[in-house]
């Protein structure tokens, strides 16, 4: 190591009192420069637990033969990456098609010689291109996923350079299936109940998809190693065995790769439930490490019956570092693990206190967290902001995982839940998620299918709506009015 | 795991280990409680990895196996190298010429074995006793190699991750041959054209027998294929989730020469009363050293500097004066002290005695009640790690047990040194990345600050710990 003393040439330093002077922001809980005198000429980027992602727009291009699953891939994406807090958007060439032409004859529409067709074809990308700009420039779109077969070489070298004249980088994602098997049960899974086939009995439907395939089939040329090594994509091989990723340019596109190659199309279920009723839920107070109450033993109890009676392969479980998760899950009878990740909202200043106490003690605090729920961080701790970052390599490995029964808190799991629902930012902190209730969630298609299971034992009911005023000069009652019971 | 009889109806009394703060079950054994996961360990496999390198001399075989070991060790997965090229420097005490490497002679080639074997013995050793991941450092460049060595992990019960370096690029080789094996010390006594004749001529040793992993014939086998230094990557069946982060991280890492600079926000007040934690301001010499850190980084006149700070007022304050655009990540935050935030280390003595105790005894895993542990503090730092690997010229500025981490990544520290790494007040560290490691300068900025650091104690106060 080589040491030495650095000294300061003459220097003007009368500047350095306005710069040193920063303002707290008081929902976000962020440092800001004081904007006093003539403002701050510094860009930098406020408001956010986390850095910017990218600078410029992202566009994404899928890029495979019809039943390959890049409409599947497409939504997957935007789901994740609207949940890590980066508006995206899915640009789906059929549904174009589908507003053009209302009514779907049969597959002779994508013939390669069906000039009429091709015209439409190309009048509809044209047009999800237009609105791909508008999403970039006028709705603060920062990646758009434009779902489309692209199967041909001049279709992607018009993308890329109607991308680099507005300033868009380009990254492809190319799915490439062979397995005869794959392709048939993803036309079952999606394509049958395609509003194309609507009156169309199942066999009919299977039979004329296949052909649709064929239309493409011989113009397809998939991206090449030698002539586009130029381009910034990766290429999935049968659902995930292989990966050629080639040219990464920014984080953001290094984010994507990491998730692609994390997800799995294996049958599979996730369980989420909360810890059993804890001592402070009674008296109403958030956070703390308490203890169940009685009837939170009973409803783990219950718990370990219904998951016994389920009979599920290999199932892990997962708990956060909280006693009341933990002693939950003691009484399942089946190894867990222990995540901090998984740990409740930080309420900082407010850990353990009641609304009422809230209200009385940081009124102007608790209308602020009505006013911007998601946004909002207590004093010294976090906001739901915070959370969904903190849960990210939580949900990476739950993509990895199979069978996986999660127990853990309020806030953390509107956070879970708001991914596997595609739930906005809006809608998350405000997601019902009571006590003593297990949501078994199962992909489908492509979403989710949610059973809720009611272990019917009584608890008390944690959930607080939104109440009508958020002003910071409200009365104590129009707070307090959406306040659950307790004692 | 927590491990119980499955037809057991009764859950088990929790307990909370008083260093880690985890909750953990009783019964206990032998007075300690029963072994358990008490923290998400990265690794979920239950099987040890073998991670092996493919490649020709010089396409950075060691440089991606040595910053791979550092990255997965300061996540806390025990991971540790071994180089076959050591091990034939050790066996053949002088090395002669690139004759040695040449396909009929039979005496080297024997030799070569042995020490291929040795290390795989060694190997077997480590992952026997706490290793979780080993990396078996050689060219393996024939799939006969590549084929003893799965079996050799078959019988042992080791899962296969193959890494391969492919790079045809001549300018590429040559800087690598510059850098790292004109210094090695088989060319002490060769000036420099001479060790790169000779270094050349090795290489082309092993050029006519090379199989590249090859799509069809090794389909079954988990590898990624690194080409032309980061530009390329193909993946295929990647089994488990340390061979999935493995993955994500050798795809971020780079190459481009660039420099680091890391540095603490400027004396705080809090700092000056003795106190830690806390969201204060900086002090006046605090501002000064910020002042005089905005002129030292602009005589640096570095290309593209991005400056990185957390999300307290003080590293705030501190970027502000450095006069370029900076982005605030919370999870460069300091340390959380829990109950003992803004107390003096008296303070925490007389309030929290066992507490203060039991710091001294473990500071890399003891939590905080309600806070962190450094233990904590790393994880939460990884995306920050990953990021850095990505970026280039980059200044963060950061707080003491935050640096402590960076700065352990970085230099290889273990999890004992790391709490106890000096990062003084006012002095910036440049780390520049050359050959297999970092070098490291430190310029201190001449504005006094008040000292923040703490030894270990002498003599620790033991607790005996029931449960």
């Amino acid at each position: 190591m080589t040491l030495s003393v650095w000294a300061l040439p003459s220097a003007d330093m009368t500047t350095a009192q306005e710069k040193n002077e920063l303002t707290q922001t008081p929902l976000l809980k962020i440092w800001v420069p004081w904007l006093g005198m003539g403002g701050c000429k510094l860009s930098c980027r406020r408001g956010s637990s986390v850095p910017q992602l990218t600078n410029s727009p992202t566009l994404i291009v899928m890029v495979g033969l019809p039943a390959r699953g890049k409409t599947y891939i497409s939504k997957k994406l935007s789901r994740y990456l609207n949940w890590i807090g980066v508006p995206t958007k899915v640009f789906n060439l059929g549904q174009y098609r589908r507003e053009a032409v209302q009514s779907y004859k049969n597959f002779e529409f994508f013939r390669p010689d069906n000039e009429e067709a091709m015209q439409i074809r190309r009048a509809c990308a044209t047009n999800a291109l237009k609105d791909v700009v508008i999403y970039f420039s006028k709705d603060h779109g920062q990646v758009a996923v434009f779902d489309a077969t692209n199967t041909t070489r001049e279709r992607r070298i018009s993308i890329v350079s109607f991308s680099k004249e507005k300033g868009y980088k380009v990254f492809f994602v190319e799915s490439i299936c062979d397995d005869p098997d794959i392709i048939a049960q993803n036309i079952t899974e999606v394509k049958v109940s395609s509003p194309d086939y609507v009156n169309c009995d199942k066999d009919e439907a299977q039979a004329d998809f296949l052909k649709r395939i064929e239309c493409y089939k011989q113009s397809y040329v998939p991206l090449d190693d030698e002539k586009d090594r130029h381009l910034s994509y990766i290429k999935i091989f049968n659902v995930g065995s292989r990966y050629l990723v080639n040219r990464v340019q920014d984080h953001i596109q290094s984010r994507i790769v990491y998730y692609l190659m994390n997800i799995h199309v294996t049958p599979r279920s996730i369980f989420l439930s909360r810890h059993g009723e804890s001592e402070l839920n009674l008296l109403g107070r958030i956070g703390g490490d308490s203890g169940l109450s009685p009837r939170g033993h009973k409803y783990a109890t219950a718990l370990g019956g219904f998951i016994k009676g389920q009979h599920i392969k290999d199932l892990k479980v997962w708990t956060s570092h909280m006693k009341r998760t933990i002693q939950t899950a003691e009484h399942l009878g089946i190894p867990y693990e222990q995540w901090k990740a998984l740990n409740e909202i930080d309420a900082g200043v407010c850990e353990e206190l009641t609304y009422e106490d809230i209200q009385e003690n940081h009124p102007e605090e608790f209308a602020l967290r009505d006013q911007d729920k998601y946004r909002y961080r207590y004093p010294n701790g976090e906001s739901y902001e915070d959370l969904v970052h903190r849960l990210e390599p939580v949900i990476m490995e739950l993509e990895r995982q199979e069978n996986v029964l999660v127990v853990c808190h309020q806030a953390v799991m509107r956070c879970l839940l708001a991914y596997l629902l595609d739930k906005t930012s809006d809608e998350l902190p405000y997601l019902k998620c009571p006590l003593h209730t297990v949501l078994k969630l199962t992909p489908v298609a492509y979403g989710c299918r949610v059973e809720h299971i009611c272990l019917n034992i009584e608890a008390v009911n944690t959930h607080r709506e939104r109440p009508g005023n958020v002003d910071v000069t409200r009365d104590p009652e129009e707070a307090l009015k959406t306040i659950p019971e307790h004692f | 795991m927590a491990e119980r009889p499955s037809n057991s109806a009764t859950p088990r009394e929790l307990t909370q280990n008083p260093l880690k703060k985890i909750w953990m079950p009783l019964p206990c054994k032998n007075g300690l409680p029963e072994k358990h996961i008490s923290q998400r360990k990265v690794c979920m496999t239950n099987c040890p990895t073998l991670i092996v390198t493919v490649g020709l001399p010089a396409r950075g075989k060691t440089y991606i196996s040595k910053k791979l070991t550092r990255y997965l060790n300061w996540i806390g997965v025990p991971t540790r190298e071994f180089n076959v090229g050591q091990y034939r420097r050790e066996c053949v005490k002088i090395y002669k010429s690139f004759e040695f490497f040449r396909p009929d002679n039979e005496e080297g080639l024997k030799i070569r074995q042995q020490c291929a074997s040795a290390a795989l013995n060694d190997v077997r050793q480590y992952l026997a006793d706490g290793g979780q991941v080993a990396v078996f450092d050689a060219t393996n460049t024939t799939r006969e190699r590549r084929g003893t060595i799965t079996a050799f992990a078959e019988q042992n019960g080791f899962k296969v991750f193959f890494v391969e370096s492919v790079c045809e690029d001549p300018e590429v080789i040559a800087e690598n041959i510059v850098q790292v094996k004109l210094g090695s010390p088989d060319y002490t006594n060769c000036n420099t054209e001479e060790a790169m004749e000779d270094f050349k001529k090795r290489i082309k040793c092993y050029e006519n027998s090379y199989e590249t992993l090859d799509e069809v014939l090794d389909r079954d086998l988990s590898y990624i294929k690194i080409m032309d230094v980061g530009r390329r990557y193909l993946v295929n069946q990647v089994q488990d989730h340390i061979q999935s982060r493995i993955v994500y991280y050798l795809m971020n890492i780079h190459i481009t020469p660039r420099s680091i600079y890391l540095c603490r926000h400027g004396e705080s007040d809090l700092n000056v009363k003795g106190c830690i934690g806390g969201d204060s301001g900086l002090s006046p010499r605090g501002k000064e050293f910020a002042n005089y850190l905005g002129q030292f980084i602009q005589s640096q006149e570095i290309s593209d500097l991005k400056v990185w700070t957390s999300q307290m007022k003080r590293t705030i304050q501190t970027a502000e004066a450095v006069s370029v655009p900076y982005e605030q990540w919370k999870a460069l935050n300091e340390i959380d002290a829990g109950v003992c935030e803004e107390m003096m280390y008296e303070e925490i003595q007389q309030h929290y005695p066992l507490e203060f105790a039991m710091r001294d005894q473990d500071k890399y895993r003891y939590r905080y009640p309600k806070g962190e542990s450094y233990e904590d503090l790393v994880q939460r730092l990884e995306p920050v790690i990953m990021e850095l690997e990505r970026q280039e010229n980059i200044l963060v500025v950061c707080h003491q047990a935050i640096m402590r981490c960076l700065l352990a990544y970085f230099l290889d520290k273990t999890a004992e040194e790391l709490p106890y790494l000096k990062c003084p007040l006012h002095t910036v560290l440049k780390l520049t990345p050359v050959a297999y490691g970092c070098k490291v300068e430190s310029i201190y900025l001449n504005v006094d600050a008040v000292n923040t650091h703490r030894d270990r104690p002498e003599v620790g106060i033991f607790t005996y710990l029931r449960c």
